[in-house]
């Protein structure tokens, strides 16, 4: 099974990708989607810009989703996410990840978003209600520890 | 061999991307932050803190202490927050 990764600019259509992973499958029992998005912070978040690095975002993505696939059986999975402007309430990144049963989906989707939010080449820079400059965003300890609880 | 930068790292030095002769000491990834640290004001306010920055080798995560020798393209950037 070849997992789909995309980097992109564009929106996504996140229950399109799902019933692509699907369409046409019998085998296929359990698919979690998880979806992350911009939010407003309260009102102060115009936007965030995303910077991210070309050519090894899709390949550490890609060997992210390798990894899923050795721990996990599953029947099909696509990870799309995002970079350039986007506005609060604009969907960011999608991880669909289709299988027999339901807790390797569940699985799976966990681990790859722990995965992603340390190891995939992007950063966030925030842009203040008003248009100021709120600066990068922080990587969070919290982050660094959901991805390492899967290595113990 | 081609240096990248990206986020405040590439904020700080100044440029995107530029084209850097190391001499031969500089061996390691911890010893090219040190060495791309005294190029100037810019670079000083980038590489002061090197635990804070992270590098990739030929678009491949590197720790501190990955050889540069061969690499062709190398990248710094912070910590991530992508997801």
């Amino acid at each position: 099974m070849t997992p789909a990764v995309r980097v992109q600019a564009e929106p996504f259509d996140a229950a399109a990708e799902e019933a692509a992973l699907a369409a046409g499958r019998t085998d296929v029992g359990a698919v979690v989607a998880f979806t992350g998005y911009c939010r407003d912070e309260n009102g102060a978040l115009e936007a965030l810009e995303l910077e991210h690095y070309p050519g090894m975002a899709e390949e550490e993505i890609a060997r992210v989703a390798h990894e899923a696939l050795a721990r996990w059986p599953l029947l099909g999975l696509t990870v799309i996410h995002r970079y350039g402007l986007i506005r609060p309430g604009e969907k960011i990144v999608l991880v669909i990840c289709a299988a027999r049963r339901r807790a390797e989906a569940f699985a799976a989707a966990e681990f790859l978003m722990d995965y992603l939010k340390t190891r995939a080449p992007f950063w966030k820079k925030e842009r203040r209600a008003g248009g100021a400059d709120g600066g990068w965003v922080a990587a969070k300890a919290e982050d660094d520890a959901a991805a390492q609880r899967w290595r113990e | 061999m081609k240096a990248l930068y990206f986020a405040w790292v590439r904020e700080r030095v100044g440029v995107a991307e530029e084209e850097i002769f190391p001499p031969a000491e500089v061996a390691t990834v911890h010893d090219l932050v040190a060495w791309l640290g005294e190029r100037g004001e810019g670079y000083a306010a980038a590489f002061a803190n090197s635990r804070s920055i992270r590098a990739a080798i030929d678009k491949t995560h590197a720790q501190p202490g990955s050889p540069v020798a061969g690499a062709r393209e190398i990248a710094f950037f912070p910590p991530m927050t992508g997801g």
